[in-house]
C-alpha cells in the first residue's frame, strides 16, 4: 500500500505491506533506529513517538495508519544543533543507564511537558507510567523532567512570548 | 511479532464500513483504536484477513450532549474523556474511570467504544458503563438501534454485536441532581488489568435522597456486571454510615469472582464491599459536606 | 548541573556521562539496529508442551513458503554435531529438540527467510507431531523414586542434579544440639527473570570468501562467547569477531549462550548470508536465563540474648530442564555460602541440591553476584524471626551479631575472607536519617490505633568481583580481567578493557580511573569495550565484577604508563628519575621550583623525542588477576503502611546506605543504586514466574510477569559509608547488585514487621494485596 508519511518534519512515500507497524516502518523503512521495541504486549512504551502530537505507541499502530499524518521521532528532538533541554536534562540529571527506554521516555516527557509545562513529581510518573525502565529505578528521569520543565520556563521568561515556541521547538512541523 | 497478513481499508463513511462487514462477514475486523485488537493479531490470536480502519469516519468522532443524555461517539479516545473538564461536572465518573486504563499512550489511541465492543471481563468502560446506565448505539445494514448495557455483554469477549454491525456510540443518560462518581480499581501494578474494579455513580435529589444508584463491577465474573441488589437498595434513601455499610455488603452478593492468580473469589468479593464504602462515603462527603446527613 | 568532563582529578566526582550523546539523540547502536546488506530473518518454532516426545517434523509447506531459505531442525544439527551445546555449568543442552522436548517454549526448529514477516508465517506451516509425556513441575516431587526421568541423555538415572555443601558439619551439629534457642523456617526464593529491555538477539554474518564470522550479539561476555563458539562449532577463534554493540541492560540476561544464537550462526554457516535473530519478550521470559528458584530452610542457633551460634542451610534449587545456570566452574550453586552474611556465626553447613524439572534452563544471576541475592535474602529474613523470637529490636540484635571492624580481614565459616567493612557504622548512619526511634513510636501509636505500619531492615553483605582465578574459571577460563590503554602523541588516550557494559557508565567511570591515574580529563580519554579483535580478553561484565577486576585492571595498567612516562619526564626534565615527583597532574624535578612537564608533554615526547635506548610510544596492557574477592555491604531500611481493606503494601520510604569501598562517580553509584532497588522492590511485590500442572507457563510476557512502572515504584533515598577494599588498586568495590542483593529482605521484613502483632513470622515473595489480605482476613482484620 502507499503512504504518505511526514516523519520529523520531512515527508516520505513508502510502499508497505499493511500488516508493517509503525515502529518497524520508522526502524527499516525510513532508518530511524531510535525508536525501540521491548516487548510484544504494547507494555513497555521503549518504541513512543508522537503521532499527531500524541504520544503513541508505534508498536500498536500500523504504518498505513499513518498514512498522511505528522510523525515526531526521538531524532526530531535536536533542533540546527541544538539538543532540545529535555535532551540536556537528561544527560545532567544522570537520567539513562543502558539508554534502550531513552528515546521513548523522551517523547513521553516531551507530550508531557506539552500538555502540563510544570508538572509535579506524581504527573510525572503517572505521565511516563507507560514507559518501562528496567535500570534507572526512575527517580533520575522523574529529576530530568523536572529540570527540563524549569529549563523550558526559563527559556520561556528569557524570549518573552515566544515560550511557546521554545517548549515545541522540536516539533518541526511546518 | 507480526499480524497475518490482511487487507486494510479505511472508508470514510459509515455506510462503506457496514458495506464491507456485509461483504466480508467474519473475516473482517473492526479497528478504532487498535489498542487491544492490534497486541492479539501481533500475537496471531487474533488473525482477520480484512481490517477496517473506522478512524476516518467523521460521523463517529467526539462527544457531544443531545436531549437527555451525552453522546460519545465511536472514536472518542480515553484520553479524550480523562481530560474534558467540561464534562466533570454532570459526569464525574468518566474522567475517573479514564484515568485507571492502562498507561497514557495507550489512552491516547484507545476508545471507549472499542472497549466496549471488546467485551473484556476487566472492562474498565464496562464498569463504568453499568454504573451510568448506559446504552450502546449499534449500526447495521438496518439501520441502527440502542443496546441497553446490560444486554450488551453477553459472554466474555462476546458483545451483542451482529457480524455486520458496529458500535457508534455509547449514550450516557444526563443525571439529575447533584452527581458524585468514584471508579475504584486494584491491579497488580499501574496499568494492569483489575484485581477487581467497580464504578460508582449517585446523584442525589433536592431533599438529599438517592436518585440515581449504579454500582458496575470489573474483573469478578465472565463479564462486567451490574451491582443491582445495592442500587435497589439505595434508591430514595439518603446516604449515612448505615446505608452505605448495607449497600456495600449488598454489591458482592452480584459478583462472580473465580479463584486465580490475582487472588481468591472470596478476596475480591471483600474488596468490593471495601471499595463500595470507600466510594460511596467519598461521594457522601463530597456531596454533603463532612457532616453526613442522618 | 555541570557535565565535568574536563577537569583535572575526575576521580569521585559526579562527571557527567560519555556515552549520553548518542542515546539522548536515539544514536545508541543495538544489535537490531544493525542492518547488513542481504540479511536475513530467523524464527524459532517452540514447543507447546513441557514434556514431550517429539513423533515427526514436516518441514515441507514450510520451505515452500514464499522468501524461505532454509529450515533447520534437530536432526540437521546432529548431523554437524551441534544438537547439543555444553552449558556454563557442566551440563549440555539442546540447541533444537532432538526425540523429544522439555520444556514448554523450547526450540525445536528454525526458519530463515528473506523478511521477519515471512519467517513467522512459513513457522507456523511447520507440522510437528508429539506425544506428551507425563510432566513434572514440582522440584521436591522430582526426586521421589517414582518420578518420571526427564534426561535420557544422562548416564545418572535421576532428576538429581548436583549435591553441593559448605561449612563444618560436625561442629555445625554440635552447636545446634547445645543451642538455647533454635529457629527454623523454609523460606523460597521465587522463580524471577532478569528482562533487561532490550531483548536477546544476535547476528550471524559468515563470510565464506574469507573464512570470517563475524558475530554481533547482545552479550555480557564477548570473549568468553567467542571462545566457546570455537569450542563448539570447530571455527578458528581468531576467525570469529564477537561484536557486542550497544546493550539494552543485561542484569545477567546476556550472559549465557542461548539456542537462537547457535542457529542463527548454522544458518550463517549454511548460507553464507547474515542471519539476525532477536527474541520477542514472550520468548525472553520463557526459555532465556531465568534466575532464583530455590526452596531454602533455614535455622538458626542462638543464645537467649540472640547472639547467633551456628546456621545451617538446606536448599532445593530448580534448574528446570538443563543446568545452565551461569556459575563458576567450581561452584555449582554459586557464591550461595556467603550465606551468615555480616553476621559472625561460629559454624555454618550449608547445603544445595540441584533439580531437574519441565521448566526453561537458566539459573543466571539476576543482578547478583551468583546466588548471593537468594543467600542476603535468607539471612536477613530469618535474622528477623531471631528478633522476634527472642524478643530484641531486629536493629539491635544486628548490632550485637554484626562482625566488628576489627575483625577484617575476617574468614568466615563457609571459607571466604571478608576484605574489610564497617556493619556498625553504615547501621548507625541509616538508623538516624531514616528517624528509626521516632517511627518505631509512631508505628506504637499506630497499632494501639489497629492500623498496620512496618519498618524493615536489611543489613547485608555481598560478595562480588571474581576471580581470583586460582579459585574461580568458567569452563576453564580464568576469572581475571584486562585493561590495554594507548596513549597517542597529544595527549589522547584509547583504553580498551576486557569487560562489556550494559549501562553501568563504564566509558565514563574507567576513563576517570585512568584520567585520574595518568593526570588527565575524562574528555581525553575514550574507552572502548565489546570488540574481541580489538579489545583484551576478558570475562565479561556480571556479578559486579567490572570494577573490582577491570577497573583494577585500568588503574594498574595506567600506573604501568605513568612509570614509563617518569622516565621520559626525567629527560625533559633533564633530571634522574629519582628525581621526579608526580604530584597527581604533572611531573616536576625535585628542588626544581616551576619546572614540570604534564603527562600530554610526556605522550608527545614519547612519539618525537624519547630518551636514548628506550622503546617508542606509550602503551600498555595489564591482566589484573585480583588477590580476593570484594565485599561490599549495606544497611537498608523500608517503611510500610498496608492497606487493611484490600491488603495493598504502600512503601512510604526507603533509604538505602551503601558502603562499596571507594566512590568512582556518586552519580552513577546512586543511579545504581535507584536502579537495583527497583528490581528488589518488583521481586518482593511483584514478580514470579509460575506454572500449572501441565508445566504451561503462566507468566510469560509483560502481561503477567510484572515490571514496575514509575507511578509503582517508591521515591528512592540513599547515602553511603566508605570502608575501601584494602586490595583493590584504588580500594572500590562495585556496587551495581547491592541494591538487588540487599532490598528484598528490607521490603519483606517491613510488611512481616506490619504485620507482627497477630503473629505473623514469615511471607514468601512476591507479596500480592491477596496474600496480606488472607493474613488479616484470618485474624479478624477487616476494614
Amino acid at each position: 500500500m502507499k503512504i504518505r508519511v511526514r516523519v520529523n518534519g520531512q515527508s516520505y512515500e513508502s510502499d508497505v505491506e499493511p500488516r508493517k507497524l509503525l515502529a518497524y516502518y520508522l526502524r527499516e523503512d525510513l532508518g530511524l533506529t531510535g525508536t525501540h521495541i521491548g516487548c510484544d504486549t504494547t507494555t513497555c512504551g521503549a518504541c513512543t513517538v508522537l503521532l499527531d502530537g500524541k504520544a503513541v505507541k508505534s508498536c500498536t499502530v500500523l504504518a498505513v495508519q499513518a498514512n498522511g499524518r505528522d510523525v515526531m521521532t526521538v531524532e526530531g528532538l535536536e533542533q540546527d544543533g541544538q539538543l532540545h533541554p529535555l535532551q540536556t536534562a537528561f544527560w545532567e540529571e544522570h537520567g539513562l543507564q543502558c539508554g534502550y527506554c531513552t528515546p521513548g521516555m523522551l517523547m513521553s516527557g516531551y507530550a508531557l511537558l506539552q500538555d502540563n509545562p510544570n508538572p509535579s513529581e506524581e504527573e510525572i510518573r503517572r505521565g511516563i507510567s507507560g514507559n518501562i525502565c528496567r535500570c534507572t529505578g526512575y527517580v533520575n528521569i522523574v529529576k530530568a523532567i523536572q529540570s527540563a520543565a524549569n529549563k523550558l520556563a526559563d527559556a520561556a521568561e528569557e524570549s518573552g512570548d515566544s515560550a511557546k515556541e521554545v517548549s515545541t521547538s522540536g516539533s518541526s512541523s511546518d | 511479532m507480526f499480524p497475518n497478513s490482511f487487507e486494510y481499508i479505511a472508508p470514510k463513511t459509515l455506510m462503506e464500513a457496514i458495506e464491507l462487514l456485509k461483504q466480508h462477514g467474519y473475516d473482517a475486523k473492526v479497528v478504532a483504536g487498535g489498542q487491544s485488537l492490534l497486541p492479539m493479531m501481533k500475537l496471531r490470536v487474533a488473525a482477520p484477513s480484512i481490517l477496517i480502519d473506522i478512524n476516518n469516519i467523521d460521523e463517529l468522532k467526539g462527544w457531544r450532549n443531545e436531549s437527555g443524555y451525552l453522546r460519545i461517539g465511536a472514536l472518542t479516545r480515553h484520553a479524550d474523556l480523562e481530560h474534558s473538564e467540561e464534562l466533570r461536572e454532570q459526569y464525574p465518573l468518566l474522567a475517573e474511570t479514564a484515568v485507571w486504563i492502562a498507561d497514557p499512550l495507550v489512552r491516547n489511541l484507545g476508545t471507549v467504544c472499542g472497549s466496549l465492543a471488546h467485551a473484556d471481563p476487566g472492562s474498565d468502560w464496562g464498569a463504568a458503563m453499568l454504573a451510568l446506565h448506559a446504552q450502546v448505539e449499534v449500526a447495521g445494514p438496518e439501520g441502527k438501534r440502542q443496546v441497553p448495557i446490560d444486554d450488551f455483554f453477553v459472554d466474555t469477549f462476546t458483545p451483542a454485536l451482529e457480524e455486520t454491525e458496529i458500535v457508534t456510540a455509547v449514550l450516557v443518560p444526563t443525571p439529575v441532581g447533584r452527581v458524585g462518581g468514584r471508579y475504584l480499581k486494584i491491579e497488580r501494578k499501574a496499568g494492569d488489568f483489575a484485581i477487581a474494579g467497580l464504578a460508582v455513580h449517585v446523584s442525589l435529589a433536592s431533599d438529599g435522597t438517592v436518585a440515581e444508584a449504579g454500582f458496575g463491577i470489573c474483573a469478578c465474573g465472565p463479564i462486567p456486571l451490574r451491582g443491582k441488589r445495592a442500587e435497589e437498595y439505595l434508591l430514595g434513601k439518603k446516604l449515612t454510615p448505615e446505608t452505605i455499610e448495607a449497600a456495600s455488603r449488598l454489591v458482592p452478593e452480584d459478583a462472580e469472582p473465580a479463584d486465580d492468580l490475582r487472588g481468591s473469589a472470596e478476596y475480591k468479593r471483600d474488596v468490593l464491599r471495601v471499595f463500595a464504602k470507600r466510594g460511596l462515603s467519598d461521594i457522601a462527603k463530597e456531596l454533603q459536606g463532612e457532616v453526613v446527613l442522618r | 548541573m555541570a557535565l565535568h568532563q574536563t577537569e583535572l582529578r575526575p576521580l569521585g566526582k559526579c562527571v557527567g556521562r560519555k556515552e549520553d550523546p548518542r542515546f539522548i539523540r536515539g544514536k545508541g547502536r543495538y544489535v537490531d539496529d544493525i542492518m547488513l546488506p542481504g540479511m536475513l530473518y530467523m524464527y524459532l518454532v517452540r514447543s507447546p508442551y513441557a514434556h514431550a516426545r517429539i513423533k515427526s517434523i514436516d518441514t515441507s509447506a514450510a520451505l515452500q513458503a514464499p522468501g524461505v531459505k532454509l529450515v533447520i531442525t534437530g536432526e540437521d544439527l546432529e548431523a554437524m554435531n551441534l544438537a547439543w551445546i555444553p552449558t556454563m555449568a557442566n551440563d549440555q543442552q539442546m540447541v533444537l529438540a532432538t526425540g523429544k522436548v522439555l520444556y514448554q517454549y523450547q526450540e525445536v526448529a528454525a526458519v530463515i527467510a528473506e523478511t521477519r514477516e515471512q519467517a513467522v508465517d512459513a513457522a507456523q506451516l511447520i507440522d510437528i507431531e508429539y506425544e506428551p509425556l507425563p510432566v513434572v513441575v514440582d522440584p521436591f516431587k522430582a526426586l521421589e523414586p517414582d518420578a518420571p526421568i526427564l534426561r535420557e541423555d544422562r548416564e545418572k538415572k535421576s532428576n538429581h542434579v548436583f549435591h553441593w555443601e559448605a561449612g563444618d558439619r560436625e561442629a555445625t551439629e554440635e552447636l545446634f544440639r547445645n543451642a538455647p534457642v533454635v529457629v527454623k523456617k523454609d523460606v523460597r526464593f521465587q522463580r524471577v527473570h532478569p528482562a533487561p529491555l532490550e531483548p536477546c538477539g544476535c547476528i550471524a554474518d559468515y563470510n565464506p570468501s574469507t573464512g570470517k564470522l563475524t558475530w554481533y550479539v547482545t552479550s555480557q561476555a564477548p570473549h568468553a562467547h567467542r571462545t566457546v563458539l570455537a569450542m563448539v562449532s570447530g571455527l578458528p577463534e581468531h576467525q570469529i569477531r564477537v561484536i557486542s554493540p550497544d546493550v539494552g541492560g543485561g542484569f545477567g540476561n546476556k550472559v549465557p549462550i542461548y539456542p537462537g544464537y547457535v542457529a542463527a550462526v548454522v544458518a550463517s554457516l549454511k548460507l553464507g548470508k547474515p542471519v539476525k535473530w532477536i527474541e520477542t519478550r514472550t520468548e525472553n521470559i520463557t526459555s532465556t536465563g531465568f534466575a532464583r528458584d530455590y526452596h531454602m530452610t533455614c535455622e538458626i542457633a542462638a543464645e537467649e540474648d540472640g547472639r547467633v551460634l551456628a546456621l545451617r542451610v538446606k536448599t532445593i534449587a530448580d534448574h528446570g530442564a538443563f543446568d545452565a545456570a551461569a556459575d563458576p566452574s567450581k561452584f555449582p550453586a554459586g557464591l550461595f555460602s556467603i550465606v551468615t552474611g555480616s553476621y559472625d556465626f561460629k559454624e555454618a553447613l550449608v547445603e544445595v541440591d540441584g533439580v531437574y524439572t519441565n521448566k526453561a534452563p537458566g539459573g543466571v544471576a539476576y543482578r547478583c553476584s551468583f546466588r548471593v541475592t537468594e543467600a542476603a535474602y535468607l539471612i536477613e529474613r530469618v535474622m528477623d524471626v531471631l528478633a522476634r523470637r527472642v524478643g530484641v529490636d531486629p536493629a539491635e540484635l544486628r548490632k550485637r551479631n554484626f562482625i566488628r571492624k576489627e575483625q577484617f580481614p575476617y574468614k568466615s565459616p563457609t571459607g571466604w575472607t571478608y576484605d574489610s567493612g564497617d556493619y556498625e557504622k553504615t547501621l548507625a548512619l541509616a538508623l538516624e536519617k531514616i528517624g528509626y526511634e521516632e517511627l518505631r513510636k509512631e508505628q506504637a501509636e499506630k497499632r494501639a490505633r489497629g492500623e498496620f505500619m512496618g519498618i524493615g531492615i536489611s543489613t547485608f553483605t555481598e560478595v562480588v568481583g571474581a576471580g581470583p582465578s586460582h579459585t574461580f574459571d568458567i569452563m576453564g577460563i580464568k576469572m581475571f580481567d584486562s585493561a590495554q590503554i594507548r596513549i597517542h602523541p597529544t595527549g589522547k588516550v584509547i583504553a580498551r578493557l576486557g569487560v562489556r557494559h550494559q549501562g553501568q557508565g563504564h566509558e565514563t567511570t574507567f576513563a576517570q580511573i585512568i584520567a585520574e591515574e595518568l593526570g588527565l580529563s575524562t574528555d581525553d580519554v575514550l574507552i572502548e569495550e565489546g570488540d574481541t579483535d580489538n579489545a583484551p580478553y576478558g570475562l565479561g561484565t556480571y556479578a559486579s565484577r567490572s570494577t573490582p577486576t577491570a577497573g583494577g585492571a585500568a588503574a594498574l595498567c595506567a600506573r604501568r604508563i605513568r612509570d614509563k612516562a617518569k622516565k621520559i619526564a626525567a629527560h625533559l626534565l633533564e633530571v634522574g628519575e629519582e628525581d621526579v615527583v608526580w604530584d597527581g597532574v604533572s611531573f616536576s624535578a625535585k628542588g626544581l621550583p616551576g619546572k614540570s612537564v604534564t603527562m600530554k608533554d610526556v605522550a608527545f615526547a614519547a612519539y618525537t623525542n624519547l630518551p636514548e635506548g628506550m622503546e617508542p610510544g606509550l602503551e600498555a596492557t595489564y591482566y589484573y588477576d585480583p588477590p580476593n574477592l570484594t565485599f561490599p555491604h549495606g544497611a537498608y531500611i523500608a517503611v510500610v503502611d498496608i492497606d487493611k481493606g484490600t491488603g495493598a503494601v504502600k512503601v512510604r520510604r526507603f533509604l538505602a546506605v551503601d558502603d562499596c569501598g571507594t566512590v568512582i562517580n556518586p552519580m552513577i553509584v546512586d543511579g545504581q543504586v535507584h536502579g537495583g532497588l527497583t528490581e528488589g522492590f518488583a521481586i518482593a511485590f511483584m514478580q514470579d514466574i509460575p506454572f500449572d500442572d501441565e508445566g504451561n507457563c503462566l507468566a510469560p510476557n509483560w502481561m503477567d510477569y510484572l515490571v514496575p512502572t514509575a507511578l509503582d515504584t517508591p521515591h528512592w533515598e540513599t547515602d553511603r559509608t566508605v570502608t575501601p577494599s584494602p586490595h583493590h588498586p584504588i580500594g572500590a568495590k562495585g556496587v551495581g547488585e547491592s541494591p538487588n542483593v540487599g532490598s528484598p529482605a528490607a521490603f519483606v521484613n517491613a510488611v512481616v514487621d506490619a504485620l507482627a502483632p497477630l503473629g505473623v513470622e514469615h511471607i514468601d515473595m512476591p507479596i500480592f494485596p491477596w496474600k496480606v489480605w488472607q493474613i488479616l482476613r484470618e485474624h479478624g482484620v477487616t476494614e
